[in-house]
């Protein structure tokens, strides 16, 4: 009796040791990013032809690669990060990743989000600031086919509304309230697809829709009645500029806490300069840029992304201000539909006004001076948009 | 070779069978599309069956002639059925990765609850707890970790992040159907074992495990479902670039414009279900001889 008692105390005893030496071979094998990082960026740094070692930098995006990120990925393919000393990875999004929350995790070194979104992730507590706002315009439309006559928020009375939600609906929320509409009563709001066929169906009268993708898709669709591709003349659209009630976009965020090292900083401005220039090369070579996107693996059509890039050129291009400085009344502008606009839950994006440094112009300022140095034109004064030609699917 | 014949000719017969379903199932579709209303049918504003138009359903013949044409038209594209077959293959190895992972957790886990009373009390409501928590909550958590780590000296890539979410999901019908085969030898059998004055060991690897076959089996077939299904969802949280989760999201954007798009990716993805659950009818058929029904003569 007393053999058997003994023998499970002698086993969980074993047992025990045996675990031990299981955790001890995870820690063994775990190491944190600094040091594998550090010896692949001396690998990358010795292939350089500069010779100094370039410092890894990664930047995390909202979606998938498209060419909404064109200007990031023309800075890699033609070396401005690298001249910059930067060895620049892009981390593609996901429909669960969250880029401020990445950033603030401290995945990535920065971050591109759309300043409301970004806003609301700081009044939960990530230490993020908006250091280049490189859309400076809105892409945000509602469209609607001509015989519903929908030109302005105030037309939507009446109509079946159609919006994303998750936090992708307030320039719409805040142009009906500024209408004097109010959202549940005077219209029917419906929860949108990512596609637009509720719109060719007729399923609603009206469809959020970037300019730059989701208006595109209904350009490359075929009309059944005709035959032929939708055209733009078939279109209505709400431009949320025009109406007043835009939000500030694609911006890039830096971490707060970070910005108060010395290093950072410079490399921050390295960062933003080299990017601006990426955009400036977007902006006069934009089928060259179409090609390294498609070329980087998107999924999306030639002709889609060559009409993605030029519609990104126009919400960037002309900056008077120079490319990326946040404007004070567009920042406001957005604060305010951010704590006063309610969506259909009855929610508004900030219960309180941000607080701390949400954004600041030091490090594009710096950029921009560096880059009137080396003569890139940071204004894009005389900025012409192409002409794209939509194929069917995109393709 | 008899033996194995009359396994084998079963499984012939059901695949027979599957072609048959397949058959079935694409002369139901083009029924639907032939007799159903272009705007469904709709009561009280909610859509009861699909739009038959060919933009929501397109035709069986226009989805496999999509298959044939390049994905994009830019230089060097590969035709759809290429990049899904790529996708497929890339998915199938995450998978497999996955279920590997999370039947060796998923067994051993299922031993140490059996061995020891207090193991099983502390487990096994976590093992169940943890396929309530949504994997939608996990993916981010799981890359957040994996950006620090390096296994090996080698840095963690995305894919791994993808594979141990899906041995996340496969572990656990391992877990709990191994822990009942452990469990299921009578206590007559365990009397005659101990009166042999067989040890632990003994009685685990005479008794135990051959006993928990007929249960395994089931739980792997489950454990390879849940792998791939992980997998794809995983791709699709994380944005992880290669596999057939990703494709299907990708080609959904073009859902407006190339309708038939989007459906040869969700074909590859069921392709890859049934690639996976064939494999675990293959490892059926090697431990055959210790299912009980059938392993009986």
């Amino acid at each position: 009796m007393r053999r058997t008692d003994r023998r499970p105390a002698r086993r969980s005893a074993l047992f025990g040791l045996g675990a031990a030496l299981v955790v001890a071979g995870l820690t063994a094998c775990s190491t944190t990013t600094g040091t594998s990082s550090a010896s692949s960026s001396t690998s990358a740094g010795a292939s350089a032809s500069g010779g100094g070692a370039l410092k890894p930098v990664k930047l995390q995006l909202q979606w998938f690669t498209q060419a909404q990120f064109a200007g990031y990925f023309a800075a890699v393919d033609q070396g401005f990060y690298k001249d910059a000393g930067l060895d620049v990875q892009i981390l593609e999004g996901g429909v669960d990743i969250v880029p401020q929350t990445v950033l603030a995790q401290g995945q990535a070194d920065y971050a591109i989000a759309w300043v409301p979104k970004a806003l609301a992730s700081r009044e939960q507590g990530a230490g993020i600031t908006d250091v280049a706002q490189i859309f400076q315009r809105s892409g945000t439309l509602q469209v609607s086919f001509k015989d519903k006559n929908i030109t302005k928020a105030a037309d939507l009375k009446g109509k079946k509304v159609g919006n994303w939600g998750f936090g992708n609906e307030f320039e719409l929320f805040a142009g009906i309230t500024k209408a004097g509409l109010a959202a549940g009563k005077d219209l029917t709001l419906v929860q949108q697809q990512f596609d637009m066929q509720a719109l060719l169906k007729g399923d609603i009268d009206a469809a959020q829709a970037m300019i730059y993708n989701e208006y595109a898709q209904v350009l490359e669709a075929k009309n059944a009645a005709t035959g032929a591709l939708y055209k733009p003349e078939d279109f209505n659209a709400i431009d949320w500029n025009a109406e007043g009630t835009a939000m500030l976009q694609d911006a890039i965020w830096a971490n707060t806490e970070k910005l108060s090292d010395a290093a950072y900083q410079d490399q921050t401005v390295k960062f933003i300069a080299a990017s601006l220039e990426g955009w400036a090369f977007c902006r006069d070579n934009a089928s060259k840029c179409r090609d390294i996107v498609v070329a980087k693996g998107s999924k999306l059509g030639a002709s889609h992304q060559l009409w993605q890039t030029n519609e990104i050129n126009k919400l960037i291009w002309p900056s008077p201000k120079g490319a990326g400085v946040i404007d004070q009344a567009a920042w406001d502008q957005t604060v305010k539909i951010a704590l006063e606009a309610k969506n259909a839950e009855g929610k508004t994006v900030l219960t309180k006004a941000p607080e701390g440094l949400a954004y600041t112009n030091d490090y594009v300022n710096k950029a921009i001076e560096l880059l009137k140095a080396d003569g890139v034109d940071v204004n894009g004064t005389s900025f012409a948009p192409i002409t794209v030609e939509l194929k069917e699917g995109g393709a | 070779m008899r033996l194995v014949l009359r396994r084998v000719a079963p499984a012939l017969r059901s695949g027979g069978y599957g072609v048959l379903a397949a058959g079935l199932l694409i002369l139901v579709w083009e029924g639907y599309k032939l007799i159903g209303s272009p705007d469904g049918v709709s009561v009280g504003g909610v859509r009861l069956l699909p739009r038959a138009d060919d933009a929501s359903m397109p035709h069986v013949g226009q989805i496999l002639e999509r298959f044939g044409r390049p994905e994009v038209a830019a230089a060097g594209s590969p035709t759809v059925l290429v990049a899904v077959l790529r996708a497929m293959w890339f998915s199938f190895r995450v998978a497999l990765a996955g279920w590997f992972g999370g039947v060796v957790v998923g067994m051993l886990l299922a031993l140490l609850m059996q061995r020891f009373r207090t193991a099983r009390d502390a487990l096994l409501p976590y093992v169940v707890v943890s396929q309530t928590v949504p994997l939608v909550a996990i993916a981010p958590v799981v890359v957040g970790w994996g950006g620090n780590l390096a296994v090996f000296g080698q840095p963690w890539q995305p894919w791994q992040s993808v594979a141990v979410i899906s041995g996340y999901l496969a572990f656990f019908p391992v877990a709990v159907g191994m822990l009942r085969g452990l469990d299921s030898p009578t206590a007559a059998q365990l009397g005659l074992m101990h009166s042999c004055a067989a040890s632990y060991w003994q009685t685990l690897i005479r008794l135990r495990l051959p006993a928990s076959v007929g249960h395994l089996i089931p739980a792997l077939r489950l454990a390879a479902a849940a792998s791939v299904v992980g997998a794809i969802v995983a791709e699709i949280s994380t944005g992880t670039r290669g596999g057939i989760g990703r494709l299907i999201i990708e080609y959904a954007q073009s859902a407006t414009g190339d309708p038939p798009k989007p459906w040869t990716a969700l074909l590859g993805a069921a392709a890859l279900g049934l690639v996976a659950a064939g494999m675990v009818g293959l490892a059926d058929l090697a431990l055959g001889r210790f299912t009980p029904a059938k392993g009986a003569r």
